[in-house]
């Protein structure tokens, strides 16, 4: 019973899609998984009795409907739901807030600028118009530009007609948006610093870059391609936490027929004859298949569970050349009650969305200075939740449960490596910072989970703790995601294939990587294409 | 006035001489009007003490287009790149220099595997240049609506780059022409001094630091400028060079006019029909093009009110903020370099220690601040070229980043704290520097916008940013050297290809302009 | 200009205008849409009635919500010469102009009037909100923006007796205020502008107050109409005048270039039958080279106006050629209570060789949830559908 179709390795969102798929087209397929629990980085942990945490990722947006439908995930249990709001506090007790409604936060910005009320809107159109752009290639395999194949030829071609309907000027100004820094291209907009600074973190979540550093807009477009119901760039929350969606993934795929085995730790990827055979797990047990696929990143897959004799010399120096920078931290805490923020009027609604700190480049950029030299920011920019004031299964009745996001947080310490102190000490400046807005903060504490790179290497096997499984810099997005010659999901080694974030479109919880390697997969064994078609035109 | 000019070039810089000598070799009537009352525009050889030259701006000549050189035979016109390529040393306070030369590296311990590390990386590097050089003296593309010929060329880069490497250099090429080059560095060496050595190379003149993504294209730019990879101090310095280029023109036949102003582009109809100079005079021309930076030429002599409220907008969102001050002395005797000798003192000396001290460096001036410990591209072209001091004294030049134009509480007030810097870096090197050196004279940001007119004082005319390069430098709609200003076009650095003494950007523009009609 | 909202906006995302205590006490509907972020009513009691008081009597319509902003200095004339496809130094102090302006691919971001008070001072009015782009314009002139939305109540007043209310009010010399012509009268320590404007091809005025002196206005207004049929409007009896009159609504009969998304989603003022407010002597204005490209190379796109068989309006139908080739689409139809007539503006792609006289509507409607389909034969007009003398009589008759 040791034989399978195709073995996945690692039951992360893009590892349970890529074998929900395989297993839906008929084939035997098993999903081995180190840890005692599935999800990778979209999981929910009771880490506090009674608390559920939603651990690493905590938000919802990149999710593809397209995968979300075809795979029934609501019948799987999921459900997605927006959360609103969003508000920038100032230190000197103002605050920039994002209302759901389009008047109120057209007045909200007009509290601030006029000019940049106004000017939101153009941002806002050229920001759809580059989505529009982008999200058809989430569901397709990028073109290999230097290959004369008719398929690759093909995907260019669909590649051109897309920039062709951008129109020239539009096409210009798209090469610029893809090449400039956040703040240069905010500054393009806006007049306001609250205004930009808000604005800006989309620009750097996840990424070892500053606010002025070039690539920074197309992170921003990055974390804005998704959508909720067709409303394109809004966030929701998956009920129950992250944990959810993995959860429904592994439903879907067991419904098909799909074996899931956790505590499962693979020590190699078999390989005879230039061809995968099969896994061998840490404690010796080999389990066959003729296609095995890794939801690792391409470190991890070709540095440690691959012999590098198996491998051309080419992709072990790819390998080790690939940039997966480690940035962002996390914190999870249980908080005994509402944590209050008197700058904001009572019952205004902002406080249910992402909630920052950071009102200008200045800091943000200082932030990332920290981060260059060695050390976690001073001045944190966080991205913080409370997902209980929207989703009520998270906490008991009354109760809250805080998810912070940090950003700048080095994975390794210009003194050395993180050890428990230093971890606290990161803790702590986040929750120094987070209690200048709240008085009631601290004592709220019930129990606070601090995740630093090493924390989060250590559990999910992100390497250096990368949110997206490898940076989002234009050396390494599609065609050469995670490498050159290597970006349509195919390893180095027949049989042997990739499904995670560190392939294209790269990170953030939108199953289209795992998706796209089922598709590439099933190509090559002759079987049909059961994979989804982009729903088209929104 | 009648129409006694085919054509005016506002600015006798060296492009709007390039321009001006090609055109004049086409045979048309051409006339140079430059502010100053020589020509050369930053490219020039300034006496700031009495007896005591120097290069004003741009201090080393290697990207000078052979074909220029050629065509205008610069050489009978008296340009004299004054011998042989000089080496770059890049200093180390411990005297332990690292020696670069063209293919090679020597000195600082570095190992055998680094030496041909370096050797296979200057290979790799150039293989790429050479995909890019040939775009560098022709007029981009345009990427729709623009005709056969222009979807011929854009056809015919792609092909260039994918025949012209191959499959495998080509993926090479892809993926780190849009990377940094710090981490490009990373991969290849394990010197941390040759890594930011090169790392200079990278951001010399921007408003870059080596962690930004794109600074392997700024590097390879440079390459491609001057594919031999030859440094020279030009004999006589910089000014040698636009003296050459001036005598080229004017023997061509092209008039000069120099101590002339130009107020502002003369429109009629909304077309450019001449200038109009600061004292009223007028004249007229059957074409107009401006050797100014793109704001300048835009904002200032067209006016914004005169263009399209679209276009106007993206001239007004050019960055060309300049961060590089440039800082002269006069040297009693040479000082004593720790490690180096005397005769050495005549090289490119670079005080880029790593990486971080170069991004240490830049780090300020993302807050208005002047660089702590400043990066610096040093040379003594005395010690080669004795025209240029009083006997047995010298010149140094330094390029000293990172000095932002807008700096906090202003240049007047912090000028003297930052040559005092400067000194203090250089003396760390130099331990009896002090006391060889006298007299200083800083061109901040502010001063070079002063002086020579380019706005923010940006060498380049506007950053050599990805999205300020190539179709769409200055900006598109204007990157073919061509205006929305019906007979007004562009000739200067802040057309393609950019800055440094290149002359392609002249080229270009000429050769753009007699294509088309007069 | 922050100090117009506080913090506590949110609690109501459409604000009152300064007549909201009198449109609510009038409208029995409760029909409260938002118009750019002010409460706005679609009908008070009835469309059709209120409707019949533009053409027949005196309709007054709350326009405050449309955006404004003032252009003061030396240069506004220059200014709005390079902004607006027409030519601005033909606009003399004490007129109004209506005009259209463009981005640089000339293509319209918006239509407005254009008030010009005195020599540098000028107010444009436009449904959609465009300080940005006003400031973006502004670079290289001296003037001066300021928005004035929320300061500047404003009423439409239209209908052949319009100006016997009016006259009334005790606004000496408006008599001999011809169409686009503005009047400036002292009022309760104040100011009233009168510009004989409107969007419905009659009789017609707008009346511009500051906010503070809106309900005195209202209700002197309604006092002086007491015997000439006065009647407060909503915006839905004004959509049914405005297509008889021709006039193109933004967002409804051409998109704002500024929010498409979609390549040729966008309009040219040649492709709304604007054309002949561009003038393309001018040496310079926004939109100007894009223009004359597409005056040479011919336009995508051409709005007509559409006489439709039957009764069965086209809202959103397909037209075709010979019921055959896809020709465009409906972007307003309505049945014209005052023609008798079924109408409707489309947006036709051109082909060159379709001649204009075989176009057909494709007409879904339905009865008690059975839907029907009917093939309506369409003719071109090239005048508005309703356009009576009266609209432009000076002195106006006293009806």
């Amino acid at each position: 019973m040791n034989s399978y179709d195709a073995i996945v390795i690692g039951a992360g969102h893009n590892g349970l899609t890529n074998a929900a798929y395989l297993a839906k087209s008929g084939l035997k397929v098993l999903i081995v998984e180190r840890n005692p629990y599935i999800g990778g980085a979209s999981v929910s942990r009771e880490l506090h009795e009674g608390w559920i945490y939603t651990n690493c990722s905590y938000v919802s947006s990149l999710l593809r409907p397209e995968i979300y439908r075809d795979l029934n995930l609501a019948k799987h249990g999921l459900q997605v739901v927006p959360f609103g709001g969003g508000v920038t506090l100032t230190q000197s007790g103002d605050y920039l807030g994002s209302y759901s409604n389009d008047e109120a936060r057209r007045r909200e910005y007009a509290r601030h600028s006029l000019h940049d009320a106004d000017a939101l809107d153009r941002f806002s159109t050229d920001v759809m118009r580059y989505c529009r752009f982008i999200r058809p290639f989430l569901l397709r395999t990028p073109a290999d530009p230097t290959s004369f194949r008719p398929r690759d030829l093909s995907e260019l071609f669909f590649l051109g007609k897309k920039l062709y309907e951008l129109g020239e000027e539009e096409l210009y100004e798209f090469i610029r948006f893809f090449t400039m820094s956040i703040a240069e291209f905010l500054d393009e907009y806006f007049e306001c610093e609250l205004v930009k600074a808000a604005l800006s973190g989309s620009g750097l979540i996840g990424t070892a870059l500053g606010p002025y550093s070039p690539g920074t807009a197309y992170v921003l477009l990055h974390h804005y391609m998704g959508d909720i119901d067709g409303n394109v760039g809004e966030w929701g929350l998956a009920r129950g936490g992250m944990g959810s969606i993995a959860k429904a993934l592994a439903g879907a795929l067991q419904e098909h027929g799909g074996e899931i085995r956790t505590g499962a730790p693979v020590a190699q990827i078999r390989v005879r004859n230039a061809r995968t055979k099969g896994v061998v797990l840490e404690g010796g047990e080999e389990i066959d298949a003729p296609i095995v696929v890794s939801n690792l990143d391409a470190k991890r897959t070709f540095l440690t569970i691959m012999d590098p004799k198996d491998l051309p010399d080419e992709v072990l120096e790819r390998a080790r050349n690939f940039k997966i920078t480690g940035s962002s931290g996390k914190l999870n805490i249980a908080l005994d009650g509402r944590p209050e923020f008197p700058q904001l009027p009572a019952g205004c609604p902002l406080l249910k969305g992402d909630l920052h700190i950071t009102e200008n480049f200045e800091q943000l950029e200082r932030g990332y200075d920290d981060w260059k030299n060695g050390t976690w920011s001073k001045w944190p920019y966080v991205d913080m939740m409370i997902p209980t004031l929207t989703d009520p299964t998270m906490a008991p009745p009354g109760k809250h449960m805080m998810s912070i996001f940090v950003q700048h947080c080095p994975a390794t310490l210009a003194d050395g490596g993180w050890t428990p102190d230093k971890r606290e000490a990161f803790g702590q400046t986040v929750i120094d910072a987070i209690a200048t807005f709240s008085p009631n903060f601290k004592d709220l504490i019930l129990h606070t989970e601090i995740r630093t790179p090493h924390e989060i290497e250590a559990e999910v096997g992100l390497t250096a703790g990368n949110i997206f499984q490898g940076d989002l810099s234009f050396d390494q997005l599609m065609f050469n995601r995670p490498f050159p010659g290597y970006a349509q999901y195919r390893g180095p080694v027949k049989g042997m294939y990739m499904c995670g974030s560190t392939t294209h479109p790269g990170g953030g919880v939108s199953a289209a990587p795992g998706t796209n390697a089922a598709r590439e997969i099933l190509a090559d064994l002759g079987r049909k294409n059961i994979t989804p078609e982009d729903f088209g035109d929104d | 006035m009648t129409d006694r000019y085919d054509v005016l070039i506002i600015g006798a810089g060296h492009n709007g001489l390039v321009c001006a000598a090609y055109l004049a070799k086409a045979g048309w009537k051409v006339l140079v009007l430059e502010r100053s009352d020589q020509p050369g525009g930053a490219a020039i050889t300034r006496e700031f003490a009495p007896g005591f030259r120097v290069s004003a701006c741009a201090h080393i000549l290697h990207m000078l287009q052979a074909k220029v050189i050629r065509d205008l035979n610069l050489k009978a016109h008296g340009l004299d790149l004054g011998g042989p390529s000089i080496d770059t040393i890049a200093l180390a306070e411990d005297g332990n220099h690292l020696t670069i030369r063209q293919r090679s590296i020597e000195g600082a311990q570095v190992t055998a595997a680094e030496k041909a590390a370096y050797a296979a990386f200057i290979e790799r590097m150039e293989r790429h240049a050479k995909a890019l050089a040939p775009q560098l003296l022709k007029t981009p593309p345009r990427l729709a609506n623009a005709g056969l010929a222009n979807a011929m060329q854009l056809a015919g880069m792609g092909w260039g780059i994918r025949f012209g490497l191959g499959k495998k250099r080509m993926q090479d090429f892809l993926r780190i022409v849009g990377m940094n080059i710090y981490d490009l560095l990373d991969e290849v060496f394990e010197s941390e001094a040759l890594k930011g050595a090169l790392a200079l190379d990278a951001v010399l003149g921007s408003a870059m630091e080596p962690r930004m993504p794109g600074t392997v294209l700024t590097y390879l730019y440079r390459l491609a400028g001057g594919l031999k990879s030859t440094l020279t101090l030009p004999k006589g310095g910089m000014g040698s060079v636009t003296a050459a280029l001036a005598d080229a023109a004017t023997t061509f036949g092209a008039e000069i006019r120099t101590a002339v102003p130009v107020e502002r582009v003369l429109l009629e109809g909304g077309r450019a029909v001449g200038v109009v100079l600061a004292g009223g005079e007028e004249l007229r021309a059957l074409s107009v093009i401006s050797n100014a930076d793109p704001k300048t030429t835009f904002l200032k002599l067209v006016g914004a009110r005169n263009l399209e409220a679209g276009f106007a907008h993206r001239i007004g969102n050019l960055r060309a903020s300049g961060r590089t001050a440039k800082v002269h002395m006069v040297l009693n005797s040479l000082p004593d370099f720790t490690g180096l000798e005397q005769d050495a003192l005549g090289n490119r000396l670079i005080v880029a220690a790593s990486r971080k001290y170069v991004e240490d460096a830049f780090n300020h001036s993302k807050y208005g601040e002047y660089s702590d410990q400043p990066v610096m591209e040093i040379t003594i072209p005395s010690v080669a070229d004795p025209s240029l001091a009083p006997a047995g004294k010298h010149v140094l030049s330094a390029i000293v980043q990172y000095a932002p134009f807008d700096l906090k509480g202003g240049w007047d007030a912090h000028k003297d704290s930052f040559v005092e810097r400067v000194v203090d870096v250089i003396s760390a090197y130099a331990p009896d520097f002090r006391d060889k050196m006298t007299l200083v004279e800083c061109l901040t940001p502010v001063d070079i916008e002063r002086e020579f007119g380019m706005t923010g004082g940006h060498w380049h005319h506007g950053e050599l940013a990805l999205d300020q390069l190539f179709m769409m430098r200055p900006t598109y709609g204007t990157a073919q050297y061509r205006t929305p200003i019906d007979g007004l076009y562009l000739c200067g650095a802040g057309a393609h290809p950019g800055g440094g003494v290149m002359g392609a950007a002249g080229h270009n523009a000429a050769q753009a302009i007699l294509a088309g009609d007069k | 200009m922050r100090a117009q909202y506080d913090k506590e906006h949110f609690r109501q995302h459409s604000l009152p205008t300064p007549f909201h205590p009198r449109l609510a006490e009038l409208s029995q509907g409760s029909s409260w849409h938002c118009w750019k972020g002010h409460l706005s009513p679609a009908y008070f009691e009835n469309v059709e009635l209120e409707y019949f008081a533009i053409r027949n009597a005196c309709s007054v319509m709350d326009l405050s919500p449309m955006c404004k902003y003032r252009i003061r200095g030396q240069d506004a004339e220059a200014f709005f010469d390079r902004m607006v496809t027409r030519d601005m130094s033909k606009l003399k102090p004490g007129r109004v102009g209506y005009s259209v302006w463009c981005n640089d691919q000339g293509k319209v971001i918006d239509d407005g009037t254009i008030f010009r008070f005195a020599e540098h001072d000028y107010r444009l009015c436009a449904y959609e909100r465009q300080y940005e782009w006003l400031k973006i314009s502004a670079a290289g002139f001296e003037v001066d923006i300021t928005e004035q939305t929320e300061e500047i109540a404003a009423l439409t007043v239209q209908g052949p007796t319009s100006f016997a209310v009016l006259n009334k009010m005790d606004l000496p010399g408006l008599e001999t205020l011809k169409p686009f012509g503005i009047m400036h009268f002292p009022y309760h320590g104040g100011e009233l502008m009168v510009s004989r404007t409107g969007f419905t091809a009659d009789l017609g005025y707008e009346l511009w107050v500051e906010a503070s002196k809106a309900l005195t206005l209202w209700d002197e207004l309604f006092e002086a109409g007491r015997h000439h049929g006065i009647r407060a409007i909503g915006t839905d009896a004004l959509d049914i005048a405005r297509v008889e009159a021709g006039f193109i609504q933004a967002a409804d009969d051409f998109t704002p270039a500024n929010h498409t998304i979609r390549k040729d989603h966008d309009r040219s003022p040649f492709e709304i039958g604007l054309g002949w407010l561009v003038n393309l002597e001018k040496p310079n204005f926004t939109g100007r080279k894009a223009l004359i490209r597409e005056k040479e190379k011919g336009s995508r796109y051409r709005l007509v106006k559409l006489d439709i068989d039957g009764n069965k309006p086209a809202h959103a139908s397909y037209i075709f050629h010979d019921r055959k080739k896809l020709a465009g689409a409906v972007t307003s139809a309505v049945w014209s209570p005052t023609c008798k007539q079924n109408i409707a503006l489309a947006s036709l792609e051109v082909a060159a060789d379709h001649p204009l006289d075989d176009l057909w509507a494709e007409v879904y409607y339905q009865r008690e949830l059975h839907w029907n389909r009917v093939w309506l034969r369409c003719r071109v007009q090239d005048k508005p559908f309703w356009n009576p003398p009266r609209r432009r009589a000076t002195p106006p008759g006293l009806f």
